[in-house]
């Protein structure tokens, strides 16, 4: 249960030597436009690919299996196979994004441990890749793994980046995750997000007695378990920026409000005592606040408490309904939604719940407000045609990300590059959409799924 | 027969619910699901509606407002009472009154055309038509607690006009 307590240590330079500092990275890497390449078969064969069009060119990216210094034996399996299984989720990672086509691991050349740092270039020009993904796991002494992981200019034969990860066995995918995120970042100047994990709804049986349970799991589906049992319906988990908390709203003993679950202990409480009903909650920026409504005789209104407690603070007052609050990341403002105006529609106001003014005017509504991690994007639900959406903050340039079927709720990815969300009507699916391209991708669940709610990067 | 389909549907979603009540985070998944077809309505409604039932009971509830009686529908978006809304909850309101220390839950209910919190607060809203309606018509507050369940509780399983019509609604709910 103690899952939180990180054990990774992140080792730049005392490991492998110096990262070299200020060597321009994105030189050399012009990004020629190529036809898109065929789905690879793979490990990630339960991803559906789902171009809905503006693709970008995907940069080739060579990622070999990686090599052990020698084999060793972990709670997680042998090095050698670990060193398999990590290139395979470093491939994968980069393959999500959208941004990378990755060459391999299976087929390309085999790495000697001593060519984890000295490339045979020559091996890998032929595939055709503009890059060069190499690294070793190795069992030390503590009987914690390091993985070492290594990015190259292949024209160029040079080192881009290096830089190991220290973590526990049971922390290995992290490890390979935080390689992807060292290389999304080297070669895109963007941070990554596959370091991250997905809190959502698990949805099970008929939509008349559907069973809703929490449930955790890392971005890319593995490491999947539930936080709750069933018995109750469960809606919009939030996980607490700094990780600790998820906020979920609970039908427990048919009394629907909001809920503070905590990571550590797997123990609930409410976040207010009131006989009210709580929905629609979401955490601050510093993690000390939740923005969540209350109905009140009819009556929906955003409110403000401290996590630690207090009285809560009304933000909004029209007689409509007011809901689906969120901060912007500075926590200046919060955008939220109201049909105060006749429709449901966005509106932003100070933290304070002044200011309040109108930021949607196109057709049709718009609902469940999200504010981009990095400011510049808020996604919403367009209520007509049920698509996802985002805007800039004043309101301009409106852009649609999600054709076809019904989809809703939006989460940021930490690094605001990606948007998941819900797919589905009545049988939930969790998808994501690049913003910048539109490319969709479904996130594989055990069962049907609702209401993700995307961690930052982990610590 | 329909009702005898209903109590197996009940009796199947308990023991499927008791069966993993005791355990926070289990290992396994959850049971599969009863057949949709079963299922039974959330409505909580089920009562017994032949022979005599008890006076002030769920039964004798359902019997005395009618087919239909325990629920008002509503238009899209809308948490407006009509004539006919009216007089449904004047049926209700009556047998509440030669009753009075029977207490009831409102349930409020959205289409699932709605996104899932505005959804909420507009099951609130219908609940709320539908409560202070009742107690113009002298039910006291007291009695009545309302809940919304937005659109996560649809009477029809269907993505279609019919269905959407039948879900969106505020149901009157007695204990047994």
């Amino acid at each position: 249960m103690r899952m939180n307590q990180v054990r990774i240590a992140t080792i730049i330079a005392a490991v492998l030597g110096l990262t070299l500092p200020g060597v321009a990275l994105a030189q050399g890497q012009p990004a020629e436009v190529q036809p898109p390449p065929p789905t690879q078969p793979g490990n990630d064969d339960q991803l559906v690919v789902d171009v809905t069009g503006g693709q970008r060119a995907a940069l080739p990216i060579a990622v070999p299996y990686m090599p052990t210094p020698a084999e060793a034996e972990t709670p997680a399996g042998g090095t050698g196979t670990l060193g398999r299984q990590v290139a395979e989720i470093v491939a994968a990672d980069l393959r999500n994004s959208g941004l990378f086509t990755p060459i391999g691991p299976s087929g390309l050349p085999n790495v000697s441990y001593p060519q984890v740092s000295a490339p045979d270039y020559g091996a890998f020009s032929a595939t055709g890749a503009q890059n060069l993904i190499q690294g070793f796991v190795q069992a030390n002494p503590d009987g914690r793994l390091t993985v070492g992981c290594y990015v190259y200019d292949v024209a160029g034969q040079s080192q881009l980046a290096r830089q190991g990860f220290v973590v526990s066995p049971r922390d290995w995918r992290r490890a390979a995750h935080r390689c992807a995120d060292s290389i999304f970042s080297r070669l895109t100047g963007e941070g990554g997000y596959f370091d991250t994990r997905i809190v959502y709804v698990s949805e099970t049986g008929p939509a008349r007695r559907r069973i809703k349970r929490l449930a955790i799991m890392d971005y890319d589906g593995a490491n999947h378990r539930f936080l709750t049992n069933g018995q109750w319906t469960v809606l919009t988990p939030r996980f607490a920026p700094n990780q600790q908390t998820i906020t979920y709203m609970t039908y427990e003993n048919e009394r629907p409000r909001v809920m503070l679950y905590t990571l550590d202990s797997g123990q609930s409480r409410p976040l207010i005592q009131t006989p009210n009903m709580t929905f629609a909650p979401r955490y601050s920026p510093d993690s000390r606040y939740i923005i969540f409504s209350m109905a009140v005789n009819g009556n929906t209104d955003v409110y403000r408490v401290a996590v630690a407690g207090g009285t809560p603070q009304r933000l909004t007052n029209s007689p409509g309904i007011d809901t689906g609050g969120s901060y912007s990341p500075d926590g200046s403002r919060i955008v939220f939604e109201s049909d105060r105006g006749g429709s449901q529609q966005l509106y932003v106001m100070d933290a304070d719940g002044s200011n309040q003014r109108r930021i949607s005017f196109g057709g049709g509504g718009y609902g469940t407000p999200v504010w981009s991690p990095r400011g510049d994007l808020i996604a919403f639900t367009k209520t007509g045609g049920f698509r996802i959406g985002v805007m800039a903050p004043d309101g301009s340039s409106e852009r649609i990300l999600t054709g076809g079927s019904f989809a809703e709720g939006p989460t940021w990815a930490p690094n605001g590059r990606a948007v998941m969300f819900t797919r589905g009507a009545s049988q939930g699916q969790l998808w994501y959409v690049d913003v910048a391209s539109g490319a969709t991708r479904r996130v594989p669940t055990p069962l049907g799924g609702s209401d993700p709610a995307w961690s930052p990067l982990r610590d | 027969m329909k009702k005898t389909t209903s109590l197996v549907a009940i009796a199947v979603a308990l023991s499927l619910t008791a069966g993993c009540a005791n355990r926070r985070t289990p290992d396994q998944l959850p049971p599969q699901p009863a057949n949709d077809s079963a299922a039974d309505d959330t409505g909580s409604q089920d009562g017994d509606v032949s022979g005599t039932p008890v006076p002030g009971s769920r039964g004798d509830f359902l019997r005395s407002v009618g087919q239909y009686g325990e629920r008002i529908l509503f238009d899209f978006d809308s948490y407006a009472l009509d004539a006919e809304d009216r007089a449904t909850l004047d049926g209700q309101a009556a047998w509440l009154a030669r009753y009075p220390t029977v207490r009831v839950t409102i349930e409020g209910h959205a289409d699932e055309r709605g996104t899932r919190e505005y959804n909420l607060a507009l099951g609130d809203r219908r609940a709320n038509a539908a409560r202070v309606y009742l107690e113009s018509r002298g039910v006291s507050s007291g009695r009545m607690q309302v809940i919304s369940w937005g659109k996560e509780r649809p009477a029809v399983a269907e993505s279609n006009e019919a269905a959407w019509a039948q879900n969106r609604r505020a149901v009157t709910v007695v204990p047994e």
